[in-house]
């Protein structure tokens, strides 16, 4: 029995075959079994036919185990961990569109340099913003820039790597 | 040989029953339609038999219930829309209870998918929550790798149904056959998984040192085959052995270590033993909410060893001391060696002492009143058949009085919707176990309300010339539905009083021998007549209507809190008064 104390998000990263209808039964498996999915990023790797996806789902110890267990009886799924305990790189890129004139965008401009986010479009009455990085740090972003009215945002949803310098193991891959 | 083997060129209609002929398929359960047609022109050249049914759904269940009774792979055919929606019921059944299947479908042409072509539906997004896996087949040289491999995955593994649907397409192209019977690879597919050795070493350490012990034999013991080795662990640990619906015959019911069947409406020294252990091995089965009753104070005192193949289904409803995931059969043979032989006399004693008023409450040992229960039946039926027979239930209360009353002492005897409770599951699935073990005799223990929902497949039977006797346990009501109406809502009988046809007529209809029994003392002379007939003999049994399945733990109640039969020589007087009232009171809905 683990004492860690239940996390409300797990992070699993899944290599899965890289054919039609595997995300759909990534996401049907997640919903029949009543998870409900933060985010869900999926794209391709270094290895041909071979896709990648970061799935952060709402879910205690338990849960997560049995999540695990459950995504590895799927056919095409080919290694799957769940590294919300585990060293780990996790990143998120986010687009934040926020009202800013010739009066407040100076003080925008600054506060997004605090947050090392990069300012990639200027109009006269809005910017957009580009940020990198976990999802609290883009939620202090968007705090900070909300009292000048976020007009739009959008974020890829997480993506995670092991830190360690070993290659995620897909033994079975 | 192994290896690769070219032949000639096939069309992909061929190529699927070149396939079917080599995974020692002999027999379809099937109906034909529009987009399967060339698969259904292309069959007559094969020598595989093709039971035609009166709807898909009857299909999977036969499929079902070939491969239940010989553990073999059934396999359904249907065609697009329609056809494949209609086997929906019976891939979901066959889901829940872990039984190899393939279904195979067919499909509107490619270029038309996604185009709302007459007969089009997405069955593989319809069945995707209720596979194993499934495949959508487009080109003809992905049809012999694909249904090979659907083979592999329905039987590998924790068994369970693959769908493979085929573009007309796809069957009408011709290709080169090339038949590789190398052994299935599949790159994240890991089936065959064992406990580890110190698992293993902590598991034995627990069964050494456990004084109240009970193993439990779940459909997992059954499947793997297992069940000679659950007997040598239960007999060198001198330890009793409970059975879930599905583990029934997986342990011989006349066993002295053999206590019964646990759960809702397990006897109650069952659940009783259950609730006082402090050692629950489980071998093959997975906490099912109609096992366990209330979690929280489920076998509270017990450790708990979980054997079981699938770890999704380890720690799901109850957290295991000691996890041993893998093949039943392999983990028993690690364990039987390694325990100490011993004995456990004071725990068979106690058990045997809270046995205490359950016989006296046992409808058998009532006074005969005149009136003909279901226990009655499923009783005699039970010793005029000597135990042998292979018994398909449905689902409800016949269902329970089945499991209580026919003791079965072999595996694969008793074929029955457990999990997902699917009524009409059993006169199809009946037809599949005779087509798979034509030498048993084959008894359908059906209610009247299931019965009428599959009841066209008598036309099967006949059609097929099978011998296969029905006993429909018929008291005009949805009995188990009536049964909870009267224990937890008042008594309203809403919706579950039901008229029938006279299923004796009905039996005529077809061709069959109809029977109907009213009274105890014609039941030995109507099962006497069915065994002896030629043909498939339906018998109506008119039993007491409103007579509710005992004990019964309430949904979501303490697994001991349970439910008893009252019984005159308990609670005296106003049972005997309920107990002898005639019958008049309650006659037939339909009569």
């Amino acid at each position: 029995m683990s004492l860690a104390p239940p996390a409300a998000y797990r992070t699993f990263i899944a290599y899965v075959e890289d054919l039609p209808g595997v995300l759909n039964r990534i996401t049907s498996l997640l919903r029949r079994r009543n998870y409900n999915i933060v985010s869900l990023t999926v794209g391709r790797t270094e290895r041909p036919g071979t896709s990648r996806m970061t799935i952060v789902v709402e879910a205690d110890e338990d849960a997560a185990s049995r999540i695990e267990a459950n995504l590895y009886k799927l056919v095409n799924v080919l290694w799957v961990e769940d590294t919300t305990r585990a060293a780990t790189l996790v990143r998120e890129l986010a687009l934040v569109k926020v009202k800013a004139d010739a009066s407040t965008r100076g003080e925008v401009m600054k506060l997004c340099e605090v947050f090392r986010a990069r300012v990639v479009d200027v109009g006269p009455e809005a910017l957009v913003a580009e940020i990198t990085g976990n999802a609290d740090k883009i939620d202090g972003l968007v705090d900070v820039l909300r009292p000048f009215g976020v007009i739009e945002m959008v974020r890829t949803g997480a993506v995670a790597m092991l830190r360690s310098a070993e290659a995620t193991d897909v033994k079975a891959a | 040989m192994t290896g690769m083997t070219g032949d000639a060129r096939r069309t992909g209609a061929q190529i699927l029953w070149e396939v079917l002929v080599r995974e020692g398929v002999d027999v379809v359960f099937g109906y034909p339609g529009g987009a399967v047609m060339p698969a259904y022109d292309a069959m007559l050249q094969y020598p595989i038999r093709h039971v035609l049914v009166r709807h898909e759904q009857g299909a999977a269940h036969m499929a079902d219930g070939y491969a239940r009774a010989s553990g073999r792979v059934g396999v359904a055919l249907a065609t697009s829309g329609p056809g494949a929606t209609n086997l929906v019921t019976g891939i979901a059944t066959a889901m829940l209870d872990s039984i190899p299947m393939v279904c195979i479908t067919g499909q509107v042409g490619s270029k038309l998918i996604g185009s709302d072509a007459f007969q089009e539906t997405d069955i593989t997004g319809v069945t995707l929550p209720i596979t194993k896996h499934n495949y959508l087949v487009t080109h003809v040289e992905d049809i012999a790798p694909t249904l090979r491999q659907a083979f592999y995955v329905a039987r590998s593994g924790r068994p369970g149904p693959v769908l493979v649907d085929i573009t007309k397409d796809a069957q009408q192209a011709s290709t080169d056959f090339v038949w590789d019977d190398r052994p299935v690879r599949l790159p994240g597919y890991r089936p065959d998984r064992k406990p580890g050795a110190e698992d293993l070493k902590r598991a034995v350490a627990l069964i050494d040192g456990a004084e109240r012990p009970v193993v439990f034999c779940g459909h997992g013991v059954v499947a793997a085959g297992a069940g000679a080795l659950l007997r040598e662990l239960a007999e060198k640990g001198e330890m009793p052995v409970a059975s879930t619906l599905l583990g029934l015959g997986g342990f011989p019911a006349s066993h002295p270590l053999s206590l019964g069947m646990m759960g809702m409406h397990g006897e109650a020294w069952v659940n009783q033993a259950i609730q006082e252990a402090d050692l629950l091995v489980a071998l093959g089965m997975r906490f099912d909410d109609r096992v366990t009753g209330k979690l929280e104070s489920y076998a509270a005192r017990a450790k708990k060893i979980h054997c079981e193949l699938d770890p999704a289904e380890v720690h799901k409803n109850v957290r295991a001391d000691v996890a041993l995931v893998g093949d039943v059969g392999e983990t028993l043979r690690a364990l039987v060696p390694a325990i100490a032989k011993r004995e456990r006399r004071a725990w068979l004693e106690r058990i045997e002492s809270t046995k205490g008023d359950c016989a006296v409450r046992d409808i058998q040992t009532l006074p005969h009143c005149g009136r003909l229960f279901a226990a009655h039946v499923l009783h005699d039926l039970w010793r005029i058949t000597e135990g042998k027979a292979l018994v398909v239930s449905d689902v409800g209360q016949h269902q329970m009085w089945e499991a209580q009353y026919y003791k079965h002492d072999f595996p694969r005897k008793l074929i029955t919707s457990g999990g997902l409770g699917t009524m009409g599951f059993a006169l199809p699935a009946a037809i599949g176990a005779k087509l798979a073990c034509p030498e048993e005799e084959v008894w359908v223990v059906v209610g009247d309300g299931g019965f009428q929902m599959t009841a066209a497949e008598l036309s099967t039977i006949a059609q097929e010339g099978l011998k296969i006797h029905v006993a429909v346990i018929n008291n005009g009501y949805l009995g188990m539905v009536r049964q909870w109406q009267q224990f937890f809502y008042g008594g309203r009988y809403s919706a579950t009083p039901m008229r029938s046809p006279d299923f004796v007529k009905l039996a005529e209809a077809h061709g069959l021998v109809g029977l109907r029994v009213t009274e105890r003392e014609q039941i030995a002379g109507a099962v006497a007549a069915a065994r002896a007939s030629t043909d498939t003999v339906v018998i109506d049994f008119r039993v007491e209507q409103e007579d509710s399945v005992y004990p019964m733990v309430p949904a979501g109640a303490d697994l001991h809190d349970m439910i008893r039969r009252p019984s005159p020589l308990v609670e005296p007087v106003q049972v005997a008064r309920a107990h002898f009232a005639p019958a008049s009171a309650s006659e037939t809905a339909d009569s």
